[in-house]
């Protein structure tokens, strides 16, 4: 049995303090995988640090055609914001398509960034529009930021406090779910915006998420779903599991594509 | 182990309780308060059985931490019936026999009166897309959303919004 202390810090530089202080302090940022991961007994934090009553951390604004979401923002937030909407839509469209409506309710963009599970929709956003990932002591470009299956740059008690998006000049994400988790079986965010063209694939990958380079060349060529005919991709690296081998999923990746450039 | 003490509202009555920093919701609500409505199905947020609201948003009760609901307000089933009437929902549900083990019937509920309070005319569609998290193994949702549809149209016909 171990023991776990709850903190409500009101400032960043309070959660520091107590994720420095404690022995094996984390970040509560909704707890919609946290807490089903310390019910595996796969993590038993010594201390739960929950940053959603830091001043502004939750606040969604635009300064010209950039966006900044607070990395205590609930995926409802960011579905339902006019400013998402205004600047970024396929953003908001994403976020209206997590999991569920509970889920959506309480789990956040940083939660959902910071976590990088493979199956998460947001990281193939963040990938696609070159987003910056904001933290309390620096700034990190997407692809600087996502290393592997829950891997992350963030260091030791380092806190997303936002993230940056620059308005893409198009953009759409397409999925198929897992219809009983609702993760990604395999989901694609294709952009032409910040980054160039680019393509990136949640779901389907064993490192997580990634861009898809052969589809980005042939959309930076010509921005049509009929571009990627015969651009198929590749079941290297693909994950294969109960609920879709390689193959499938390399497939699927090519029909969300095209479907997410139609409807960009 | 330090326990904590919460301040919260729960079906418009002030309680407070202690617990373990670790305790869920769900666990304070059915072991501490001994409101035993909401069922704990997988413990992970797929099925919904624990579906309560907090400040009026839908939540998983099973993945939200006790502590969490210090100011908050809770709603759960067990105050969805007034004294003298079921709710409209209620009586639509057996009406329609939109039940059979009775599991998942309570998140099931909540999670559609949290609907109906934010979009009074639903599409079925709509309906569907919003139960997505809650799981029914026995009546093959269909009289679920029946019920739903039906229920909102009578509210809107009460609130004199009749099509």
């Amino acid at each position: 049995m171990y023991s776990t202390k709850y903190h409500k810090p009101a400032s960043i530089a309070d959660a520091t303090a107590a994720l420095t202080a404690g022995e094996d302090a984390t970040i509560l940022a909704g707890g919609q995988t946290l807490l089903a991961t310390m019910k595996q007994h796969l993590a038993s934090p010594s201390d739960l640090v929950d940053i959603r009553a830091i001043d502004g951390l939750s606040d969604i604004s635009a300064d010209g055609n950039v966006l900044t979401i607070g990395a205590a923002a609930t995926h409802t937030a960011v579905a339902s914001s006019a400013v998402v909407r205004d600047v970024c839509p396929a953003l908001a469209d994403l976020a209206s398509g997590i999991g569920d409506p509970a889920v959506r309710n309480v789990g956040t963009i940083g939660g959902s960034v910071a976590n990088n599970d493979p199956a998460a929709d947001y990281p193939a956003a963040m990938l696609a529009l070159g987003a910056t990932i904001v933290t309390n002591t620096r700034e990190i470009t997407a692809d600087d930021f996502f290393e592997g299956l829950f891997s992350t740059a963030l260091e030791d008690g380092e806190i997303i406090t936002a993230v940056k998006i620059t308005a893409p000049a198009k953009a759409a994400y397409a999925k198929f779910p897992q219809p009983a988790s609702l993760f990604a079986l395999v989901g694609v965010f294709v952009a032409d915006g910040a980054g160039g063209v680019r393509v990136a694939v949640t779901g389907a990958g064993e490192d997580g998420v990634f861009r898809q380079g052969a589809m980005e060349s042939a959309l930076g060529a010509n921005w049509s779903a009929g571009a990627l005919d015969g651009v198929a991709a590749s079941q290297d690296g693909l994950m294969s599991d109960m609920h879709g081998a390689a193959d499938y999923r390399a497939h699927l990746i090519a029909v969300m594509a095209k479907r997410a450039v139609s409807a960009a | 182990m330090s326990m904590i003490h919460v301040n919260t509202t729960v079906n418009g009555d002030e309680v407070d309780f202690v617990c373990d920093p670790r305790e869920t919701l769900l666990d304070v609500l059915r072991d501490r308060l001994s409101l035993t409505g909401a069922k704990e199905g997988c413990g992970t947020g797929d099925c919904g059985a624990c579906s309560v609201t907090v400040d009026d948003r839908l939540v998983c009760s099973c993945l939200m931490l006790g502590a969490e609901a210090e100011g908050k307000s809770i709603a759960t089933i067990e105050g969805m019936a007034t004294t003298e009437a079921l709710d409209p929902l209620q009586v639509k549900f057996i009406e329609y026999a939109a039940l059979q083990c009775g599991i998942c019937t309570p998140g099931i509920l909540i999670a559609t009166r949290a609907l109906l309070a934010k979009n009074p005319d639903p599409t079925e569609e709509e309906v569907r897309y919003w139960l997505a998290g809650n799981l029914c193994r026995c009546t093959g949702y269909d009289k679920i959303i029946r019920a739903v549809l039906d229920t909102a149209k009578d509210l809107r016909a009460d609130a004199g919004e009749a099509r």
